[in-house]
């Protein structure tokens, strides 16, 4: 999280689906679940949201099918229309632009990748993803060379003139990525990008999307039901459940301490030595007295399983990346969640 | 009706109220039978007197003129008629037949056009459309009726893309403004089963006689098709690439052209062809408004009983069809397919170069070698009178001719009449309420008050006997059809191999204008009733038999593995697994075969009949507007009350077994 203004700001977020939404809502009681709104016969597709997306941040959105984190991000982006609370983009409060000025907010500044790809079947792939240069009237020259830039990047380099039903699906979604990339949007919204694809694919998907985060460095809302994804990919995790966000915090925190039963009934199957950093589990220094070489904070338990297994020292100091001391680690703790003991 | 009745499970929830209700309307239904054969039914209950028939021909002529004249519509339709559609149609006509009208270039030659459509036929379905494309074009020219069946081309060379393009923006409209769409569906199930006749006759007052009138009616023929498909294709587009389309900033307008229409591709790619084969079989009928054509010159050969010719301009029609239907059904399935990058410009349009090479090389062919650009009077190899004799001589061999005979004879004086007499003694009350009780045991509530309504009106019309022979004659068609059809189908769903050549059969068979089936029944048993029946039962059994085969071999195989695993019998299994499954199928083509058979009934008027269609034809020669609209009414009323009982039995039956 930076200091700096949130990029994409929520408060008090609902979309409610039913005859009559926005009058609904105002007579609503307070605390009343989803089940009885659904019983009144509406869906909360969401309820009460408030989060924050900072500059730079990943934050991935997790829940299973109709928890709705799919409402959720297509909110962030307008797709649909929140019933009340606000919802800002650099500051400026979506609901309230004009049609015009959504389309150009779009054509600048937003990408986005769908699940089953969404690519138009009657184009090829460079005009696939030259259409968002070709929507906001970029010439022609230009938008070629833009758009090959970008298919170079997700390497697709040679495939320009091939349709999308001539290509895998792993190729299919890169093509979804060049063309949510070609307008150099600042934030980058990802709705299920890889659950069409099959695992082993999925895995190198992943990697790919991690090098180009690495270099482009975009605000992510990354949305997954899978939780070994989000686990991988994550700054921060949103889990999601009946609309609602149960619990919105760091891999480390949501594996240590989840919020409510529902986030707990997840993470019970996890390695949790896999997830945890060491800096996530250190505890400040004060005062202890802090001997031999420091562990790096940032890697997980389980990579640091051999030392932790060999060392005899009761308290292990933890540096960040510098090789500055920022924290002590209690072996036997480290221990106990790389033994899995509670 | 009979027919359907032991297709019908009775396991509906409300089962037993149905029953009680159609007992009741059957009982009322037998007492006012009852009442007549004794003798004390009161004439207004057999008949309604004439006296209570309202004067809606002479009402609705008053409506007409009204809009006509005092409003001034007449003015703009045959502005419209006189100048750019009329403007179109001279065009086309100069360029495929030589008419001398502006651009005076034409008539491109015969081989020319033959061998545009061979590489047309090419690119979207390989050699053997270029075959069949070449192929069809040629026999064309080589017997003779090359300046006819241009006569007819292009009318429908203008028409088709009219209707494509009305029937896009009408089908955007609709799916895009819900009122409108509410608003236009009862307007086109109306418009589709409004016998064809009524579409002729405004055409030929609003858009004066000739090609403008065939084109009118051919393009409102052809346009409902067209709407529907352009609204289910937008309708079915992915929400995903509908975002896609969005979060990439397009406009409205952007979204429409680049996105919605494309994406829909594939449907508006099926309306188009049925666009094509709808105006094919409507402008084969403009015949009966005197447009010139292939359907003149056949009505007039049938008229005159020259069996040949008839034989050979069916062929024509025939090849047509096919090369029309194949060609555009091969541009639905056709997919773009990439260049290498780098690949020469003519390289990428080398099947456009090659016909427009070929186009011209014919063209300066034909310059030098006349009989390439036309087959002369003298050169064609039209064998009408051999095949006039061997036909004739094959008709009158003593086994045929017995055959045909005792079969007219049989279906005449032991079935067709005594049934049209029955049909047409039951009182008039009572003949409602049969069809309301069929409607509502069928359909349930709804499909029982419209069959109610729709009746009602028709007995009001003043055309009651007429209907009822109308009828009289769909029913025993589809009837006979049935029992032709169904085991037809049956048999062939036993293999894979009989089930796709049969379909295949049936396919091209419903590609033929309706006009075609008339050939074999004249043929066959002259000129009267059983032609009448035998048309309209080869016209209708086409859809059983194809429906039949589908809904039989839909069955998902783990449920007929299942039958044979419980040990069934072949008849077991097909008795309580087969047919139960398939009947919601079956169904959409009883159906098909009743709507059919309702529009070649009145097509069938040309043989002589003596219902609706007789009246509708005969009204073609005046300008009697308004009892034109009223017949044309009629039968479409009363095909929309089998079409919503068996539809809403289909729908309900396929919701309670779990399909779609």
């Amino acid at each position: 999280m930076s200091v700096t203004a949130p990029v994409i700001s929520a408060r008090n977020v609902w979309k409610l689906f039913g005859p009559s939404p926005e009058s609904y809502l105002k007579s609503l009681p307070v605390g009343r679940s989803f089940d009885e709104i659904r019983a009144d016969g509406y869906i909360a597709g969401v309820k009460d949201v408030s989060i924050e997306v900072g500059r730079g941040e990943m934050l991935v959105i997790m829940g299973l099918s109709g928890s709705g984190k799919s409402t959720l991000v297509r909110c962030f982006s307008r797709l649909h229309d929140i019933t009340g609370g606000t919802i800002e983009v650099d500051g400026q409060d979506i609901m309230s632009l004009s049609e015009r000025d959504l389309i150009e907010l779009r054509r600048s500044k937003m990408g986005m990748v769908f699940q089953s790809f969404g690519l138009l079947p009657h184009r090829t792939v460079l005009d696939n993803v030259a259409f968002p240069l070709e929507m906001r009237g970029q010439d022609r020259h230009d938008r070629r060379e833009r758009a090959l830039e970008v298919i170079k990047l997700v390497g697709l380099e040679g495939r320009e003139e091939y349709f999308p039903r001539e290509l895998s699906g792993g190729q299919q979604q890169r093509v979804g990525i060049a063309r949510s990339l070609a307008i150099e949007p600042d934030i980058w919204f990802l709705d299920e990008p890889f659950s069409a694809l099959d695992p082993l694919i999925r895995r190198e998907m992943q990697d790919e999307f991690l090098r180009l985060q690495e270099m482009l460095g975009k605000t992510i809302v990354f949305i997954t039901h899978d939780f070994d994804e989000a686990l991988r990919l994550a700054d921060r995790i949103a889990i999601m459940r009946n609309g609602a966000v149960e619990q919105c915090d760091t891999p480390d925190k949501i594996v240590m301490n989840p919020a409510t039963e529902y986030v707990a009934k997840f993470t019970e199957d996890i390695d949790k030595a896999r997830v945890v950093h060491a800096k996530g589990l250190a505890k400040p220094v004060n005062g202890h007295a802090l001997e031999g070489a420091p562990i790096n904070g940032g890697s997980t338990i389980h990579e640091l399983a051999r030392v932790l297994v060999n060392d005899n020292r009761i308290l292990l100091p933890v540096a960040d990346d510098k090789g500055v001391v920022t924290g002590v680690l209690e072996r036997d703790t480290a221990l106990n969640i790389l033994l899995g003991a509670e | 009706m009979a027919t359907l009745s032991t297709e019908i499970p009775g396991t509906s929830d409300k089962s037993w109220g149905r029953t009680r209700v159609v007992t009741a309307l059957l009982v009322t239904a037998l007492a006012l039978i009852l009442a007549k054969a004794v003798g004390i039914l009161p004439e207004w209950l057999n008949r309604i007197p004439e006296a209570a028939i309202p004067p809606t021909a002479q009402v609705l002529d008053v409506i007409f003129n009204f809009i006509q004249n005092d409003l001034g519509l007449i003015y703009v339709t045959r502005f419209i008629a006189e100048g750019p559609l009329e403007f179109l149609l001279d065009t086309s006509a100069n360029l495929l037949e030589g008419k001398r009208r502006w651009p005076y270039l034409g008539p491109i030659p015969w081989s020319a056009i033959a061998v545009v459509a061979a590489v047309v036929g090419y690119a979207v379905g390989g050699w053997r459309l270029a075959a069949l494309g070449a192929g069809t074009f040629i026999w064309t020219a080589a017997i003779g009726q090359w300046k006819i069946a241009m006569q007819t081309m292009s009318v429908i060379v203008v028409a088709a893309p009219l209707a494509f393009l009305l029937g896009l923006v009408l089908g955007i409209a609709a799916w895009k403004y819900g009122w409108f769409e509410r608003m236009l569906k009862p307007i086109l199930s109306v418009l589709q089963t409004l016998p064809f006749f009524t579409y002729l006759l405004p055409a030929v007052i609003f858009f004066k006689v000739g090609p403008t009138a065939g084109a009118v009616a051919t393009i409102t023929f052809a346009i409902p098709p067209m709407i529907l498909m352009t609204t289910l294709g937008l309708k079915k587009v992915s929400p995903e690439v509908i975002e896609a389309g969005q979060m990439s900033g397009c406009t409205r307008w952007q979204m429409l052209r680049h996105v919605y229409v494309p994406a829909a591709r594939t449907e508006v790619l099926v309306g188009v062809n049925q666009v094509i084969m709808l105006c094919l079989a409507m402008v084969v009928l403009t015949a009966f408004i005197g447009m010139p054509g292939l359907g003149a010159k056949l009505l007039a050969m049938m008229g005159s009983f020259k069996l040949g010719r008839s034989f050979e301009i069916g062929v024509t029609i025939v090849l047509l069809a096919v090369t029309l239907d194949r060609m555009s059904k091969a541009w639905v399935v056709k997919q773009p397919v990439h260049f290498e990058r780098g690949t020469p410009w003519w390289k990428r349009h080398q099947i456009s170069l090659v016909a427009l090479g070929l186009f011209v090389g014919f063209i300066l062919l034909s310059q030098l070698f006349p009989i390439l650009a036309e087959v002369g009077r003298k050169q064609h190899l039209s064998q009408g009178k051999e095949i006039d004799v061997i036909i004739k001589s094959f008709l009158a061999l003593d086994a045929i001719k017995g055959t045909t005979e005792w079969l007219r004879w049989f279906l005449n004086v032991k079935v067709l009449i005594p049934f049209r007499n029955t049909l047409l003694a039951i009182p008039t009350p009572a003949f409602i309420l049969l069809v309301v009780s069929f409607a509502y045991w069928v359909g349930g509530r709804k499909p029982g008050i419209y069959a109610a309504i729709f009746f009602t009106i028709v007995a009001f019309s003043g055309w009651w006997d007429r209907s009822v022979i109308t009828l009289y004659t769909v029913i025993s068609a589809v009837a006979l059809a049935t029992l032709i059809g169904i085991p037809l189908g049956v048999i062939a769903a036993r293999s894979a191999h009989w089930s796709k050549s049969i379909l295949l059969a049936c396919d091209t068979a419903q590609t033929f204008p309706s006009f075609i089936y008339l050939i074999p029944a004249i043929m066959l048993f002259g000129v009267n009733d059983v032609a009448v029946v035998f048309s309209i039962l080869i016209f209708a059994a086409v859809p059983l038999i194809r429906y039949t085969i589908i809904g039989l071999s839909s069955v998902p195989p783990e449920m007929t593995e299942a039958a044979d695993m419980s040990g069934s019998t072949r008849h077991q299994k097909l008795m309580s697994v087969q047919f139960p499954l398939a009947l919601p199928t079956m169904a959409v083509g009883f159906n098909q075969a009743i709507m059919f058979a309702f529009f070649m009934v009145i097509i069938a008027a040309f043989i002589g009949t003596q219902d609706l269609g007789q009246e509708l034809q005969r009204t073609l020669a005046g300008t009697e507007l308004g009892k034109n609209f009223v017949l044309g009414l009629n039968v479409s009323l009363m095909a929309l009350t089998f079409d919503m009982a068996i539809s809403s039995w289909t729908e309900a039956r396929k919701r309670a077994l779990g399909l779609d």
